[in-house]
């Protein structure tokens, strides 16, 4: 179960409470709770025109609640894991009705005149709201179970191209008669390439082992490119321990293999730049760049797969985009430094 | 029996290396010699024209210009060699060659298949009018010319006009003018918007027109010329494509 609750942070238990220390978990919590108070303050206006009126009202009292409970989840975040989810859940109701307590002196009523009836106004809207959250992070989990998002993980297992495959396999043949020693090692390379691509991928795994697994694919594709294959490391010492989605990098440099160097004639130079900034793990490649060669299929394909990979893995925390720039192509992508623990 | 002349085009060097070595497997069997390799379409052309070969092996995925479109080219020579494709996966093509019956190996390629491809080529069968046309997933890069036993390949980015003229059409770059064998409407079709026509007989580079003058040589006063840039010429704009065409003066 420990191995698995790394893979897929979010989503533990199929009842359990989200994950308060994940910024996509944040920012859905604020989100939603300020809808609930348009909603709210939309229903309480007689007139369109009240409406920002009313909506200020609310949001004045809504806001510094919202954040003392958001600050005290996220303190507490390794306690509530800890409990029994009807127990969490309660914690989360009584941190929610207690901040709103404690700030309610401060604040002019939301509910009419009388303060009492105010009082009871702004705890009910509390505990609505986070009765609304709860359900909704229920029917997310449910969705994103683990044995949903495995199975999504494994269909979204990336794939070699047979292209590769088939030109390998003949790059290896021209060996075997004049250069035994080599063919031997390419089928070698080969049979580990293919170990990896079709072993079971749902779990993080070292960046050093995928940086091996990128560095005998591309000691294949340099039997059969030659010298029109050049590839650039700039990788910063003590990253290949961070963890990563298994084949992450290797569809993206078969990718700029295919499209930055297979269609020129001249030597082109792929370039992966890897570095830590704090606790984000921040991975770039580039290579030649074709225009013409554009139509061809498959490049938005493995980025799309591994775009969805990302997110199962850190939900918004990572991000991965692509730009041309001049005459070259860039990926970037930023997720999350994580070490072994 | 006569020895077949065959020419590898491949831009791996490891996979021309392992056909020569099969080629070398079925020498007794089919009689021929390699007459030369290349490592992509261009150089391929020159290749092919020079050894006078019998029989050209193309790879479909290269650098700079595609196996088929090579074969195009191949194709205004006097004496156009029978290609044979060779392809590690393009289902595209593949399905298109079936379709047409046209002669094609799959990498890792097998020795026996080499041999009755080989034996076929001799045989002497030749591409069907139209058939690359069709097979064909994109406009081509480069017209061709035979002039004096050799293909001239002329970018496409590099012609002004196509005008036709009797037997012959005229193509015209910015230093020379060329006759090929195309059709007009075929061109107009296979480059989509690049080209314009202006008349029955002539199509214009699109990004070149520079505008129009009053007057020309059929109509006199009452008709249209287009300026092109890179020439001096102006050519006359048919009454009838007038309508489409004025909408290109800026």
């Amino acid at each position: 179960m420990h191995n698995k609750a790394q893979s897929i942070r979010q989503n533990d238990l199929p009842n359990a409470l989200p994950d308060f220390r994940n910024l996509g978990v944040m920012s859905r919590i604020l989100v939603l709770a300020n809808a609930l108070a348009v909603v709210f303050a939309l229903a309480r206006s007689g007139e369109f025109s009240e409406f920002a009126g009313k909506f200020t009202e609310i949001a004045g009292q809504l806001e510094p609640a919202l954040l003392m409970v958001v600050v005290v989840l996220y303190t507490a975040s390794p306690l509530l894991e800890r409990l029994a989810y009807r127990h969490g859940l309660l914690a989360v109701m009584a941190t929610a009705i207690a901040a709103t307590a404690v700030l309610f002196p401060f604040q002019s009523g939301i509910g009419g005149n009388d303060g009492w009836h105010a009082f009871s106004y702004s705890i009910g809207f509390a505990a609505l709201t986070t009765a609304l959250l709860a359900w909704y992070f229920y029917l997310r989990n449910r969705a994103f179970s683990p044995a949903i998002s495995e199975a999504r993980l494994q269909a979204l297992q990336a794939r070699i191209r047979p292209h590769f495959l088939f030109n390998s396999l003949n790059a290896v043949l021209s060996l075997i008669r004049k250069d035994p020693k080599r063919a031997e090692t390419a089928l070698e390379d080969l049979a580990e390439l293919f170990r990896t691509v079709m072993a079971d991928n749902r779990e993080l795994i070292a960046l050093g082992d995928e940086l091996a697994l990128c560095r005998q694919y591309l000691n294949l594709e340099q039997l059969r490119l030659g010298e029109r294959l050049k590839v650039e490391w700039r990788i910063e010492p003590g990253v290949e321990q961070a963890l990563v989605p298994p084949m992450l990098l290797q569809p993206l440099v078969e990718n700029a293999v295919y499209h930055g160097i297979e269609p020129g004639i001249a030597p082109g130079v792929i370039e992966v730049r890897i570095a830590r900034r704090d606790d984000r793990l921040t991975l770039q490649l580039s290579n030649p760049y074709y225009e013409e060669h554009q139509h061809r299929q498959g490049n938005r394909m493995a980025l799309a797969n591994i775009r969805e990979r990302l997110l199962l893995h850190f939900d918004v925390e990572a991000s991965l985009d692509t730009r041309v720039a001049g005459s070259r192509y860039e990926i970037g992508i930023v997720m999350p430094y994580r070490k072994p623990t | 029996m006569t020895q077949l002349r065959v020419v590898i085009v491949d831009d791996e060097l490891p996979a021309r290396n392992r056909l020569r070595e099969l080629l070398e497997d079925c020498r007794t069997e089919q009689a021929h010699v390699v007459a030369g390799e290349a490592a992509n379409g261009v150089e391929g052309l020159q290749v092919a024209a020079s050894t006078q070969a019998d029989v050209v092996f193309a790879d479909i995925h290269m650098p700079e210009m595609s196996g088929i479109e090579f074969a195009r080219h191949l194709q205004v020579l006097e004496r156009p060699p029978a290609v044979i494709f060779v392809t590690a996966h393009d289902q595209y093509a593949v399905k298109a060659f079936e379709v047409n019956a046209v002669d094609y190996l799959t990498k890792p390629v097998k020795a026996a298949r080499l041999l009755a491809a080989l034996k076929k080529a001799a045989a002497g069968t030749r591409f069907a009018p139209g058939v690359l046309e069709s097979i064909d997933q994109g406009p081509r890069r480069h017209f061709s010319v035979a002039e004096r036993g050799r293909v001239v390949l002329v970018p496409v980015s590099e012609v002004i006009y196509l005008r036709a003229e009797l037997k012959y059409v005229t193509l015209r770059t910015r230093t020379r003018e060329h006759l090929v064998e195309e059709s007009l409407s075929q061109v107009e079709q296979e480059f989509g918007g690049m080209f314009v026509r202006i008349h029955r007989n002539c199509l214009v580079a699109r990004r070149l027109v520079r505008g129009f003058e009053r007057g020309n040589e059929t109509e006199g006063d009452e008709g249209w010329s287009v300026i092109l840039e890179g020439t001096e010429e102006r050519l006359p704009v048919s009454r009838r494509q007038w309508v489409q065409v004025k909408s290109l003066a800026k």
